[in-house]
């Protein structure tokens, strides 16, 4: 299984999901520079947290144009799966591939801290190693990663469950208090209604290692994404399954 | 030409800033403001045939990446440019 991780000018997380997908679940992952729209037969492509081209005008809005992006709109278009992490959250909504947006947290402060986020659907292929309900320990570091979208469309994701990750409390409650950035419902990460596009703000990639501190909770994520790209359909059951994977295979033979 | 591009937050969408830019002007003692809401200004100079067409770019642009939709509102003016 092959991974490809998006360099924008201005990713900074970029180095640390080669590191997470390579020398932790030691598996191939290559950079995708932002001017190549080749994305070298990727089965999964990373877009990952930083401040692509400066954050200018909107977090997100400048690297959506990029070549590359063309490609990964394409990709994912196919089936292809895509997750983006952070700032990667905030492109893939820019993009429109994702519904909602990314705002500047509630409090106007940067947040740096280590968010607690309640598995709230486990049958997707980005959570299939996780328990619905389970509590992860997954650091967050974001300005902008207060998630707003329409009251449709949030009685839509809650219905359809495409909410992946809420803020919650120790205890597991989703309280205002346990929220980060004000983000509406506590949500912290959501999928496309086909699940095969995935957007969370904390960042699994630096929950790889028990050396850096808050533990390794994030590599449930990635070996959720490898036991339904390598265990088939039977394992995965994403929503629109067969459909999607099979627009899969037929992306990565092209 | 010269577009003025106003970018605004849609009404219902939290504007953070603009609440707390609202109640440091009520502790300035202005109880009189309502509300503040905060946007961007942005000036585009462009050359086009004439107004109907610059209009149509302008509105394009704001369509495809000066707005994002989902959040925020846009309006602007095109002008002939300022004399510098």
């Amino acid at each position: 299984m092959k991974w490809g991780v998006v360099v924008f000018p201005g990713s900074n997380d970029d180095e640390d999901a080669l590191r997470a997908i390579r020398d932790v679940l030691g598996h191939e992952a290559v950079p995708l520079w932002h001017k190549a729209s080749d994305l070298h037969g990727a089965d999964v492509v990373l877009l990952p947290g930083g401040f692509s081209y400066g954050d200018y005008l909107r977090c997100g809005a400048l690297a959506r144009f990029s070549p590359v992006m063309q490609s990964v709109r394409s990709f994912a278009e196919a089936g292809g799966l895509v997750v983006g992490i952070c700032n990667g959250f905030q492109i893939l909504c820019e993009a429109g591939l994702l519904p909602g947006a990314l705002i500047r947290n509630r409090s106007l402060r940067f947040v740096c801290d280590t968010a607690i986020v309640r598995v709230e659907n486990a049958r997707t292929a980005w959570t299939n190693r996780c328990r619905c309900g389970e509590c992860l320990r997954i650091p967050i570091k974001h300005g902008e990663g207060c998630y707003i979208a329409d009251d449709v469309t949030l009685d839509a994701l809650e219905q359809n469950g495409q909410i992946l990750f809420r803020y919650v409390d120790e205890s597991g409650e989703p309280t205002a208090a346990a929220n980060p950035n004000g983000s509406l419902r506590n949500i912290a990460g959501v999928m496309n209604e086909r699940g095969n596009v995935f957007g969370m703000m904390p960042h699994p990639e630096h929950a790889a290692e028990k050396l850096v501190g808050v533990g390794e909770d994030g590599v449930k994520l990635f070996r959720s994404l490898i036991r339904h790209v390598e265990g088939g359909a039977r394992a995965s059951r994403v929503r629109g399954g067969d459909d999607a994977s099979g627009a899969h295979s037929s992306a990565r033979g092209s | 030409m010269l577009a003025r591009v106003y970018v605004t937050p849609r009404r219902g969408v939290l504007d953070p800033q603009g609440k707390a830019v609202a109640q440091s002007l009520h502790s300035l003692g202005y109880p009189e403001v309502s509300e503040v809401r905060i946007g961007k200004y942005m000036e585009v100079r462009l050359e086009a045939a004439d107004r109907t067409q610059a209009e149509g770019r302008v509105r394009e642009m704001c369509e495809r990446l000066l707005a994002n939709k989902v959040i925020e509102d846009y309006r602007f003016e095109i002008g002939e440019e300022d004399a510098r």
